[in-house]
């Protein structure tokens, strides 16, 4: 039999604001000691009052527009009870029935085969206290508590691990350029759970759903859904009921029970009596409908006609909006280049060895030891013929490690490009010498021998010959012999 | 309509409250009565008013995204019931 997947994600976004949702307390509480970013509103101690961080609602606008959402004119916050430590009130301030953003969309996939995820809602709530767990008891940090945090929901439109892992890219995307959010999944400002559900291909009946979290990565993501597809195809087959639970993602490769869904939480939602409801009137959703910046697939469209870059490079390179930015100060570096030469150029580097080598030092582009005009440097020196495409990689590698100048290790470490046919001679006719055997395939008509020779000449100079020379310079002395 | 003992008790328990029997005895009575004030509440025709959570008309109350001082740790931790470090500390929970 043939199954279908269906997923739904919910993503948790902790807004890049100043001050937290209801009160004054700074939201930056990375690297603060414990319980130092806390006031009476945070405690939920008696008589206080909460007071909606306008911010935090303009981000949350902001996000809602561009995932298409309509924007309820009349929106309001509710309390959402539960017992649970980390809440010092009893309740999180959240939105039930009257969220910022409803009905958007969110296209993924790429552009001959763009597929629709819809978006149900968009709406503003408050993080909450983080909890560590000893043996034996647990402590508490309220620094978090009250923090903005964005609920996006998506319906179950996703039909894979890869579509998951496609939405989550793109939404990410969307909300760096919107710069609402650091959106970073390892350091908990963006945050995945995901409903997930197989049945036969063609029914349109759901099996037990399955909600999975605790998944810190992309990769975690994809690889909690791919086994959890796995694991419920695999029950369905021998005859289990698949239960309705909550799943917690290992890494070590697993999903576990966390609790059984039989017991549906009554959360108790009652509209928030501390906030007066908000009204938001057609001028101000206006502005900052105006005010939203250029998104990736704008971005992705006008790198195709103003840089001639292809739709996949475009692609790769704005979906990281660093990288994208990066990409067009060196663009906007050498201004004399001719375009679609030059920006093929700074593509290829910046998707290849410029990216190896991030990956390799494990650091994010926005900390790049290599600065877009010593990129442009390099560029320029092998577009000047001073050096080759060999020894420019290993100089990247240096520029890496040292964060030093390209021109200055070109010279330090004697690396120029040998176009002088006087002193390849030389070389030339030591590799002639020493392989006999690639001499005669090449007389006796095997002329890719010619590419061993090069290679050699390549080898002798440690990558410093100019390989187009020294192809001429040896079929020149071949034919001769 | 008179509640019971027995509802009292479970209710503080929802609400993580220690009662005593005395106290349990006293709130069974004073709970009752206020529910018998609210049974005269619902004698009023609500037919044609929309519900609400809101006693003014008040909308839109915002502000600006501006950092305050927030409180010391031993202000935040002087109501806790227990303490490690500058942390809060309570009875284990499972996640």
């Amino acid at each position: 039999m043939e199954f279908e997947t269906v997923i739904g994600l919910e993503v948790h976004v902790q807004l890049s604001t100043r001050s937290k949702m209801f009160c004054g307390c700074s939201a930056d509480y990375a690297g603060a000691s414990p319980n130092t970013h806390v006031c009476p509103v945070c405690l939920g101690l008696p008589g206080v009052l909460p007071t909606i961080n306008e911010e935090a609602v303009r981000y949350t606008v902001m996000t809602a527009l561009a995932l298409n959402c309509s924007i309820l004119e009349e929106t309001k916050f509710d309390r959402k009870n539960y017992f649970y430590p980390d809440l010092m009130k009893g309740y999180q301030i959240s939105q039930y029935d009257a969220p910022i953003g409803k009905k958007g969309r969110l296209e993924i996939g790429p552009a001959e085969a763009k597929k629709r995820v819809a978006i149900t809602r968009v709406h503003l709530e408050e993080d909450v206290a983080k909890l560590l767990h000893r043996d034996g008891y647990s402590l508490v940090d309220v620094n978090r508590s009250g923090v903005p945090l964005m609920e996006i929901v998506s319906e179950p439109d996703i039909r894979s691990p890869e579509e998951a892992r496609d939405y989550l890219v793109k939404l990410r995307s969307i909300l760096q350029y919107l710069g609402v959010s650091t959106a970073n999944m390892e350091e908990g400002s963006f945050r995945c759970d995901a409903n997930i559900s197989i049945r036969p291909v063609g029914s349109s009946e759901l099996m037990g759903k399955v909600e999975v979290k605790n998944m810190n990565s992309f990769r975690a993501v994809y690889r909690a859904l791919s086994y959890e597809e796995e694991r419920q195809r695999k029950a369905f087959i021998s005859g289990e009921k698949i239960a309705q639970e909550t799943r917690g993602w290992l890494e070590e490769g697993i999903t576990v029970l966390q609790r059984s869904k039989e017991y549906a939480h009554d959360y108790r939602y009652f509209p928030e009596p501390d906030l007066p409801p908000l009204a938001l009137s057609a001028e101000y959703i206006n502005g900052v409908r105006k005010s939203l910046p250029e998104l990736p697939e704008a971005r992705q469209k006008r790198f195709i006609t103003d840089y001639g870059l292809s739709p996949y490079d475009s692609m790769v390179l704005t979906t990281d909006k660093a990288m994208a930015d990066y990409f067009e100060s060196c663009i906007d570096l050498d201004k004399s280049k001719p375009v679609p030469e030059y920006a093929k150029e700074v593509a290829n580097w910046l998707l290849g060895e410029f990216s190896h080598n991030l990956a390799s030092a494990e650091i994010n582009i926005d900390n790049s030891p290599v600065a877009p005009d010593k990129l442009c440097r390099l560029i320029s020196l092998i577009d000047e013929g001073k050096i080759t495409m060999a020894v420019a990689k290993d100089v990247l590698a240096e520029m890496f490690s040292s964060g030093g100048d390209p021109y200055d290790i070109v010279q330090a470490r004697g690396l120029l490009q040998i176009s002088n046919s006087a002193e390849l001679e030389e070389v030339i006719k030591e590799v002639l010498a020493n392989n006999p055997q690639a001499v005669s395939d090449y007389q006796q008509g095997k002329p890719q021998a010619i590419k061993f020779l090069v290679g050699q000449v390549m080898k002798r100079t440690k990558g410093r010959a100019n390989p187009n020379l020294a192809a001429d310079l040896l079929s020149k002395k071949l034919e001769v012999k | 309509m008179a509640l019971s003992k027995e509802e009292v008790s479970r209710i503080a328990e929802l609400a993580r409250l220690k009662l005593d029997d005395g106290e349990v005895e006293k709130f069974t009575t004073q709970l009752s009565y206020i529910l018998e004030q609210f049974q005269i509440l619902q004698e009023v025709d609500t037919t044609d008013i929309p519900p609400t959570a809101q006693a003014t008309p008040i909308k839109n109350v915002l502000r600006k995204d501006e950092v305050k001082p927030s409180l010391s740790v031993e202000e935040v931790l002087a109501n806790a019931p227990d303490r490690e470090g500058d942390f809060l500390r309570i009875n284990t929970v499972l996640g």
